[in-house]
């Protein structure tokens, strides 16, 4: 008989600490996924963020490297050069890669530092407590906004991908959402895109998951889910920003 | 063996490509340029990587990398770049992570000069970044000193697993003396720690300084503590030149104590009893061994570019039992020879002619 | 013994160059030697100097205060040296810039080179620095002649080796002034 669900190889058995309802456990799920589906868990080294996923190593069964918080591309071009046989990818939230590590990010990017990058966006500071994150919406309120973010006073939220895609360097940059099935999947082959441009040893590629945060953001699960559909996606579009040229990444 | 003239600061390079440093990540900033410029144009020539990063901090993140995944790595910087790296080598350290560090020191506060001083003493051997941890820190005094601890260097940073400073200055980076090159070193370091990809272990590998457990934490700690005590106690080095039989004992390191040499050659001359006592360690700091002598009942005077950070670490290890007199020099300005041998007369002891 | 000297002048009047040839010759003897520049603002444009220590035993400080021996290729260089200069020290000037003759310091001997003109004599006017070692060389025999001429091969790149014959014939005509 064919088996057509199975737990990831590249995952460990161990229960993650996020709270319910939240989309990192989803996201793990689809890194893990493209990692089998590549054969790469052997030579993968990931590199964890300051953030809600600062112990992602416990979750993946690959090598892992702890970054301080924004530096995980610089972190990711150190191991990388020393394997440049490896694949190399950085998981972070939007406080660490578009606030703190903006200079890293843009820097790896530019030079087409051949990692992957895993850039989830909840427009929230999570582990912390719900702060302002530089992706929080106009209006949005949170800790640190508690009258909701006032563009008057500091500022837009930043479009990473949009960013990103002025730049030569990268090879692959695409957002996708994770809040109901038919965008997991997509997200799921966005993901396995972005390691398979690795694989063939083409330059920076980068996925930015929208995500939920129902604790910090006071809704239930399936509210959360909405809020990414109804509010997140209408200001950061869904899309592939770079494709330099497809590649199927069969490394099997 | 032969001798090539060379510049501090390219000697510290080539004896780092000898001892098989590959990796070298950087930022620009003077007085240190030329030790990025030698790898830039080098490291390609053995097969290693150059790579001038965004900026320090990035640079010495890239150090942790690089190191973790099992690289001979360096970076080097000066004075307000080596303040930014901090936050860098905290981790590597807290993560037990092996690199070098070098440190052309230049004066401060803040953007201050672009004259050798001796002000990052502190921040050198105190740790620099937040948490408790400890680099083993080298002082070169000549041209030589800068290949041989460089090599030295790369050697302990992984046998103990720990960062290693060189703290340099603008002079011993600029200076030219004559230097013997070993040859190329081609072994390397079994490193079944390292972040490689699993690669048939059935355990991934983890590079990490995160103990959110507090029981965690302070196991780390303690067994941070453990291998500093064992480091301590393996690693002092210090050089002594007539300090058996001197009535007054002047500890300087780096620059400052070859401005001291030459004052003391001079006061020999006239028959004054005096020596010299460079820490080659900065830390681990030689303090049996200035204690030793303090029982001996010398005197000792510290020279230092600095309003006075080496001799703190004097004062504790005499422990009372002799009297420590000071001079520094301010400004990044360098003490004259004749203004050290106004100074070491002047604290000599009554009747201390010989 | 121990030698301390400076060189100065503007820069690219060769200062660090015959600076390092002297450590270098210096070396090549067996002897401990340091070469130091000046350094920073003072690089671009005024003044340029460095030091340069020659030693039968380890050398201690690499700055010269008080040198041995100047080389002063211009009138600012010979100002700020002239007065720290050793009795029984040497100091070679040059003539072709500075024509008023300075002041003789107690004790010290003044030695003029008309650099600029012995140096297009030798058919090109960017040897005068090698004049003025040569000479400086033959005064205070601080390093032999053949040291410095060897010295020339390590000193310079290997794209400026064609060079090395003009360099020899500079440096000898230098020295042939003090002899006699």
């Amino acid at each position: 008989m064919k088996k057509v669900f199975a737990y990831p190889r590249a995952l460990t058995k161990k229960r993650t600490h996020y709270c319910p309802g939240c989309t990192h456990g989803i996201i793990h799920r689809l890194v893990a996924e493209a990692i089998d589906d590549l054969g790469i868990q052997e030579r993968t080294i990931g590199i964890a963020p300051v953030g809600c996923a600062v112990l992602a190593y416990e979750y993946f069964d690959v090598d892992f490297q702890e970054a301080a918080h924004g530096r995980a591309p610089a972190v990711a071009t150190g191991i990388k050069r020393v394997h440049p046989e490896s694949i190399v990818f950085s998981y972070q939230g939007d406080g660490d890669l578009a606030s703190i590590g903006m200079a890293e990010i843009i820097h790896a990017a530019t030079r087409g530092e051949k990692i992957t990058v895993i850039f989830v966006n909840n427009t929230v500071y999570g582990m912390t407590g719900g702060q302002m994150a530089p992706t929080t919406l106009p209006g949005q309120k949170t800790t640190t906004s508690p009258y909701g973010r006032d563009t008057a006073t500091v500022g837009y939220p930043i479009r990473v991908c949009e960013l990103l895609s002025t730049l030569d360097g990268p090879s692959y940059l695409a957002r996708v959402s994770v809040h109901d099935p038919a965008h997991i999947k997509k997200a799921g082959q966005a993901i396995r895109q972005a390691f398979a441009m690795q694989v063939a040893g083409k330059g920076f590629s980068l996925v930015e998951v929208l995500s939920s945060c129902p604790t910090n953001w006071g809704m239930t699960p399936t509210q959360a889910l909405t809020q990414v559909k109804e509010k997140l996606i209408p200001y950061y579009p869904l899309g592939v920003f770079r494709m330099t040229e497809e590649v199927a990444g069969d490394d099997a | 063996m032969e001798r090539v003239m060379m510049k501090g600061n390219e000697a510290l390079a080539e004896g780092a490509i000898r001892a098989g440093c590959r990796y070298f990540f950087g930022y620009p900033i003077t007085p240190q340029n030329e030790i990025p410029e030698y790898m830039a144009r080098r490291l390609p020539e053995v097969g290693g990587v150059f790579l001038q990063a965004e900026s320090e901090v990035s640079a010495i993140n890239m150090v942790y990398g690089a190191g973790g995944a099992g690289g001979r790595v360096l970076t080097s910087s000066s004075s307000p770049g080596i303040s930014l790296k901090q936050e860098g080598i905290s981790y590597i350290a807290g993560a037990q992570v092996p690199c070098v560090i070098v440190n052309v020191a230049r004066g401060g506060p803040g953007l201050g000069g672009l004259n050798p001083s001796q002000s990052d003493y502190f921040q050198a051997t105190k740790g620099g970044g937040h948490g408790d941890y400890r680099l083993l820190v080298y002082a070169p005094g000549n041209a030589q000193e800068m290949v041989d601890l460089i090599g030295l260097a790369f050697d302990k940073a992984e046998e103990y697993r720990n960062p290693v400073m060189i703290l340099s200055d603008a002079i011993m980076g600029q200076m030219m003396e004559p230097v013997a090159l070993p040859a190329m070193r081609t072994e390397t370091t079994e490193k079944p720690w390292a972040t490689t990809g699993k690669q048939g272990r059935s355990k991934p590998n983890i590079i990490n300084s995160l103990g959110l457990v507090g029981e965690d934490l302070e196991r780390i700690n303690i067994e941070l503590q453990a291998k500093y005590a064992r480091l301590a106690a393996a690693e002092v080095r210090y050089e002594t030149d007539g300090t058996g039989e001197a009535d007054l004992i002047v500890v300087a390191y780096g620059t400052s104590s070859r401005v001291v040499r030459s004052a003391i050659n001079r006061l020999r001359q006239e028959g004054k009893k005096v020596g010299l006592f460079r820490p080659i360690t900065l830390w681990p700091f030689p303090k049996e061994a200035l204690a030793s002598l303090a029982a001996e009942g010398k005197r000792f005077l510290v020279v230092e570019m600095s309003a006075g950070q080496l001799v703190e670490d004097v004062i504790l290890a005499v422990n009372d039992r002799a009297k420590v007199s000071f001079f520094g020099k301010l400004n990044g300005t360098v003490p004259t020879v004749r203004e050290v041998y106004d100074r070491i007369l002047s604290s000599l002891p009554e009747g201390g002619e010989g | 013994m121990t030698h301390e000297m400076v060189c100065a002048g503007f820069g690219g009047q060769g200062v660090m160059l015959i600076g390092q040839l002297l450590a270098y010759g210096g070396m090549l003897e067996g002897k401990e030697v340091t070469w130091f520049p000046s350094y920073g603002p003072e690089m671009r444009g005024g003044t340029a100097n460095c030091s340069v220590v020659i030693s039968d035993q380890p050398v201690g400080s690499p700055i010269v205060a008080e040198p041995d021996g100047l080389i002063a290729m211009n009138g600012p260089s010979l100002m700020r040296f002239k007065g720290v200069v050793k009795p029984g020290g040497v100091i070679v000037y040059n003539a072709s810039l500075i024509e008023e003759l300075p002041e003789q310091p107690a004790g010290v001997r003044l030695f003029a080179v008309a650099t600029n003109e012995l140096a297009q004599e030798i058919g090109n006017d960017k040897v005068g620095n090698m004049v003025a070692l040569g000479a400086f060389l033959g005064l205070s025999k601080v390093v032999g002649l053949a040291s410095v001429e060897a010295a020339l091969e390590k000193v310079l790149p290997e794209r400026r080796h064609h060079l090395i014959p003009l360099n020899i014939s500079a440096l000898r005509r230098g020295w042939a002034l003090t002899e006699g």
